[in-house]
Parts: structure tokens; sequence; C-alpha cells
């Protein structure tokens, strides 16, 4: 489904991919990990087609097609999923406006009818309940004033509402408490199916403890330095990245 | 927030001593080059029509003596220019190089279909409509049942409103400004609003202007009277049009009375052509316990000027000044607010959004005045800007002259451009940059979106905002 070919990216100039291959097929969970400002974050925002970030060679390929040239929106509707690190705040748009606003404009890029409002709501209060959102919660300014666990679990809501081909979840444990955590966690494997996948960015092994990976990528300095099965994420949970760091050094 | 902040003025609380603070924030200053023209032309051939024109109205003694004073007042004065103060951003000098005529030649009818698109048509309301200046009884819907909703004309001439007119007629107009003095001068139509004590008006009231380009360039100078009795309620929504590439310039003077505990809604529409300049100055007077609302949503027009000016009299008082601004190309808008607080326990809030794109100019000076008895002031003062291109400018000037020692009195400016971390986010989720950047400037405005209590008229605005932004999505659900 998704094939990254010596993806190479950079900021400013300061080249943060050197050469990054991946190959995710559908029904597949990965997880990359790694620790901080070894590119995990960039990663995933030059797969979602971030304009701040330069691509300097190499190509992304989702089921054969290349993305390089898309925009954010167009890799969207064709079924890329980027749950934040940090979800924006956006006052004055509420979360409900904003799905629907999404959801038929990529209906609309499909050649599709607007999703008619009855059945939007439908939509809304099933995926919803599978989050455990409150609904009030749904007629809210989007993020704002929202705590590190409401914003999380709302970005999974929002891929509920989405389903995606390929969602990648970027450090999405982050700032979560245990019970948010298993709701978060909970929501993405019921969203889980042999048509999609999954790549899960994360600098701790208790994610994986909730969804639980097929393969573990490590990445260093822009490199993936090592590949394996679940067994990899306890291994550094255990002996923490400097024996990694090492091992590159040396 | 969705606004990069580049600058934000402080604010000013609970101030001990006289203060006057005045800042300015600029992003790029329009050079202008042009010379300062003398617009002896139009002035003389306005003072010289003065007296042809009080030969054509009926006058009483009283009357002529306030048009006298008027007109004085302006041929002293002129038309104001860039080297005064509150004139700095604006210059009136290309517009008044046109030869306009100052009293339209024809009579003009229009049919309701062509203009229906104007009105809120799709609820029942009281209308007042003028064509080219002149009453249009075929497309008003007036009243006397109860309440006033008629002609400025009739109440100037007809002895049963000689009181009424006598007490309040140019009572809170300036008499020191040229502009409003010319209007004064020439004061003949308008609407005439008069709400007696304890009435909530069952329907809003729209007052419209249309001009249709019957003259190659029109002057048109509408003078409204609103005096709302204790307790009463009303919502009015103002809109000048119009209809033709033709040159008009209005110079509209409104005075509103808010006696004791009323509450007044007050919606002014500029979405005017690119041929149509306004100048308008509205005059608030509020009595003890009342709240007066007054929205501007300016989205067109070639050139518009907002004075806007809220006196106190009475305490506990609330004003609420609010603006939407969308503009591009070269349209200038130029809201220029004055909130006299003159008595203790009132609150002011100004909330005024802006998104200039083009080479569009905008201009945001608020003063508020807190006079020595005005304790327990509260004075709020927002402009937030956006600019979309290089070539867009905001001038922002906060004045706040405080006398009283124990008030809170707070003003901020920001002005930035879309947050693009916002848009990446919104765009990640399959939403396109234009309807993206519309959603973000929708919300960014929505405060004031807000503040509509005319369900209708919500719609109406929110609509207009989407063609301006040139999307086709809703904002709400």
């Amino acid at each position: 489904m998704l094939s990254i070919k010596n993806l190479h990216a950079s900021v400013e100039d300061k080249e943060i991919l050197k050469g990054i291959n991946l190959e995710v097929k559908a029904g597949e969970v990965h997880a990359i990990m790694g620790p901080n400002g070894s590119g995990k974050s960039t990663l995933s925002a030059v797969i979602a087609g971030n304009e701040n970030y330069e691509v300097t060679a190499g190509e992304v390929f989702l089921d054969g097609e290349d993305l390089s040239d898309l925009a954010p929106e167009e890799r969207a509707h064709k079924g890329v999923f980027l749950s934040f690190q940090y979800p924006v705040e956006i006052p004055g748009v509420s979360v409900t406006n904003f799905m629907r606003t999404a959801i038929n404009e990529t209906r609309k890029a499909n050649g599709k009818e607007e999703m008619p409002a009855n059945e939007m709501l439908k939509l809304i209060r099933e995926k919803s309940e599978l989050l455990e959102i409150d609904r009030k919660f749904l007629s809210r300014s989007l993020n704002e004033g929202f705590s590190g666990g409401e914003k999380k679990r709302n970005e999974i809501f929002q891929m509920a509402m989405l389903e995606p081909k390929l969602a990648i979840l970027d450090e999405t444990d982050s700032g979560l408490d245990i019970d948010a955590l298993r709701i978060v966690a909970n929501g993405v494997n019921k969203l889980k199916s042999d048509k999609n996948a999954v790549i899960v960015i994360t600098h701790y092994q208790r994610l994986l403890d909730y969804i639980v990976p097929d393969f573990v990528h490590v990445l260093y300095n822009g490199r993936i330095v090592k590949s394996g099965g679940k067994e990899l994420a306890y291994e550094l949970e255990e002996k923490g990245y400097d024996w990694i760091k090492q091992e590159q050094e040396a | 927030m969705n606004l990069k902040k580049k600058a934000t003025t402080g604010s000013n609380k609970n101030k001990k001593h006289r203060k006057i603070v005045s800042c300015q924030l600029k992003t790029r200053l329009r050079t202008d080059n042009r010379q300062p023209t003398t617009h002896m032309e139009l002035k003389d051939k306005l003072i010289a029509s003065f007296m042809a024109f009080e030969e054509q109205v009926d006058v009483n003694a009283d009357l002529h003596d306030v048009r006298t004073l008027a007109i004085k007042n302006f041929e002293e004065k002129g038309f104001p220019t860039k080297k005064e103060e509150a004139w700095k951003y604006t210059s009136l000098n290309t517009i008044l190089k046109n030869d306009f005529s100052v009293f339209p030649k024809h009579e003009n009818a229009i049919e309701f279909a062509d203009v229906k698109k104007y009105f809120l048509h799709e609820i029942d309301t009281y209308k007042v409509v003028f064509i080219d200046g002149v009453f249009s009884s075929f497309l008003s819907s007036t009243t006397h049942d109860g309440i006033d909703v008629c002609l400025m004309s009739s109440a100037l001439n007809k002895p049963k409103y000689k009181m009424v007119i006598d007490t309040y007629f140019n009572k809170i107009a300036s008499k020191d400004e040229s502009l409003t003095s010319l209007n004064t001068a020439f004061a003949s139509e308008g609407a005439y609003i008069n709400i007696p004590k304890s009435k909530v008006t069952d329907k809003p009231i729209e007052i419209m202007y249309f001009s249709t380009g019957s003259e190659a360039a029109l002057l048109v100078q509408p003078r409204n009277l609103i005096i709302v009795g204790e307790n009463s309620h009303v919502q009015i929504i103002e809109r000048h049009q119009s209809l033709n590439e033709n040159a008009v310039l209005t110079n509209s003077v409104t005075e509103i009375f808010a006696q004791k505990r009323t509450i007044v809604d007050f919606y002014k529409i500029q979405n005017d052509n690119h041929f149509a300049s306004l100048i308008d100055n509205t005059y608030v007077s509020q009595q003890q316990e009342s709240h007066v609302h007054v929205n501007t949503f300016s989205f067109g027009g070639n050139l518009t000027r907002n004075n806007l000016n809220f006196y106190h009299f009475g305490e506990r008082i609330e004003s609420h000044l609010n603006g939407i601004t969308i503009i591009g190309e070269k349209q200038h808008v130029d809201h220029y607010t004055l909130v006299h607080h003159a008595k203790p326990n009132c609150e002011s809030f100004q909330d005024y959004k802006g998104i200039f794109s083009d080479n569009a100019t905008g201009v945001f000076n608020g003063k508020i005045y807190v006079e020595k008895e005005a304790q327990k002031t509260n004075a709020f003062q927002k402009s937030n800007n956006i600019l979309l291109s290089d070539k867009a400018t905001i001038n922002a000037k906060p004045q706040l002259e405080i006398f009283a020692d124990d008030v809170k009195c707070s003003h901020g400016c920001t002005i930035g451009q879309l947050d693009e971390t916002a848009m990446f986010y919104m765009q990640s989720r399959g939403i396109p940059k234009k309807e993206a950047k519309a959603l973000l400037m929708y919300a960014f405005s929505n405060a004031v979106i807000e503040s509509i209590r005319i369900p209708e008229l919500k719609q109406r605005i929110t609509k207009i905002i989407a063609n301006k932004l040139g999307v086709k999505i809703g904002f709400d659900l």
C-alpha cells in the first residue's frame, strides 16, 4: 500500500531524512520508534504533504501512485490521514462543522454527492460513541480549550469519520493518561481491517501494548537503522536508545 | 489562536491619573504623493445651492437657524483633508473631483423584483426606502400604528412633529464637524423612527437607500432620526446600495436617542459596488441602563468612512460597537469611533475584525474618553486584522483619554497572517486550501457574527461572507 523509496527531506537546508525505505502492506501495523530528533515527526509530515519540508530525493507511493506532486488535501482525498502530535486549535469552527466540511470535500474530490445531513449526524453519533466522546463536545470550537487527552481522542474520532486507507498516528500516546490511552487504542483497533494500514509513531513502548504492531522500525539520524517484530519494542523499552546510538557510531 | 501576533499594544488598567495613550501600528504606509487639492468647486457649488435649496423646502424659523449655522460651519471648514489628524489615513480628494449633482433631476422608479435581494425578504419588516434620495412609497412599508416609522420630510414639516423635532433634531449630532454640518444644512429626507414607551417592535425596520445612476455623479445626504422611548426594544437594518456604475457619494447622518432601559440593535450593511462611496456619521445618545449595539459589516464600496459616536447620559449603560470588514482590490474602509463615558458604572465594548487582501486599506481609530465623574467605567477595545497580501494595509490607532481614577480600560490590536499550521491541519483532513482559508477567516470573524440577533440576517451575512471569500460552504450545521 505505502512504499517509501530512498526518501530525503530537509527543512531550511538542514537535512533531516537521509534515505528512508519502508514498505507497508494493507492490514499491517507498523511502529516507528526512535530517540528525540531522529526525524519521526518529519517523516509523518512529509507523507502527509506538509510544504514546509522539502523533499530533495526519493518518492512516496500510495497504491502505486506517486504522491510527490500532490497537495495535502489531495493526499487526504486518496486516503492518507495524519493524527497530529499537537492538534491545532481553531476557534470559531465547531468539531461537527469541521468534520462535515472535511467529509464533503473528500466526497466531492472522489466524485460523490455530499453526505445528507441526517446520515452525517448518524455517523457522528456512532463514531463519537466509539471514542466515548460527549456530544456537547462536538459543538465546541475545534480543539479550543480541549485537554491533551481530549485533543488526541478528537484526532482518532476524525480518523474514524474519514476512514482512511493509511493512518499515521504521530505520538498519539503523549499526554494521555491510562484511561484515555485505552479508549484511543480501542478506537484504532476497531477501525483496523485488512484493507487499511496504520503507522504508529512513538517514543515509548507503552502504546504498543494496546496497538500491537506487526513490525517495529527504529529511526535514528534520518535513517531506519533497525527493523524487527514487536519484541524489538520491548528491547528498546528495556535498554533505551543508547545501544542503538552506540551501534551506529561504532 | 489563528493569528500569529505580530504586534500587540498593551492594556491599561486602573488609571490613577490623566493619561493619554495613543499608539499606532503600521505595517506599511501608503505613499501618497498626490498634492492636496482644494475642493473649491464642489464646496462652492454646495454653498451656492444652499439658498436655492432652502427656498425649495418648507422651513420653519428654527430649522432655518440650524441650517444657516451648519452651512456656515461647512463654509469655514470645508471638506476634511489628510492634514487633519482625524483624516490622516483617508483622502477624499479623488472622490470629490466628480461633478456631483446635488439634487437629483429625475424621479426614478425601481421594480421590487430587481432589488428584492437587498432586502431581508425572508421575513416581514417595516421598510423605509429611498431612490436617489427620494422616498419611494411603492417599495416602502411604513407605519403610524403605535409606532412611527416614516419620513424625515414629514417630521420636519408637519406641525404635529414640531415638538419632537425641536427636542431631538440635530441635538446629538456634531455642530463642529464639517461633513455632519454639510448634511445638516441640506437635511430634508431620511427615515424618521419614533418608538413610544414600553414597546417591543414586532418586526425589524429596514432603511434602504438605492441609487439608480440616472445622474453621472450623485451626492446624496440622508438624514435619519431614531428615538426609542423608555423600556422599548427595536432592531434596525440600514443599507446603501448603488444599482449602476455611476459615481455616488453618500454623506449620511443618523441620530439615535436611546431612552432609559431601551435595547437598540442597529445593523449597517455596507456591500456596495466599486463606484459608491459612503461617509456615515452616526451619533448615539444613551440614557440610564440603555443597551445599544451597532454592528457594521463593511464588505464593499469604493471608500467607506464610519464615524460612530456614543455619548452617555446616565449610569449602567452598555454600548457595543462591532465590525467586520472584508475588502480587497483598492477598497478603503475607515472606522472612526468614539465612546464618551460621562457617568459612573457604564460599559463599552468595541470588537472590530478586518480581513484585507490585494491593495485594500483599512483604518481603525478608536477613541475612549472617560470623564472624571465616570468612575467604575469598563471600556474595552479590540481591533484584530489579517493581511492577506503584501500590499494590503491597516492603520490601527487606539486613543484612550482617561480622567477618572477607578476604571478598567484596555485596548488591543493584532495584525497577522493566516496561521500556516492551521492551514496544513485542515488540508490534511481533505479541506482544500481555498476552503480552509475561508473557514479560518469565517472563524476569525465569528465572534461578531454571533452577535447578530436576527437569525435571517445572520444567515445573510454568512452568505455574503462566503461569496466574498469565493467558497460554497455552509458554516454551520
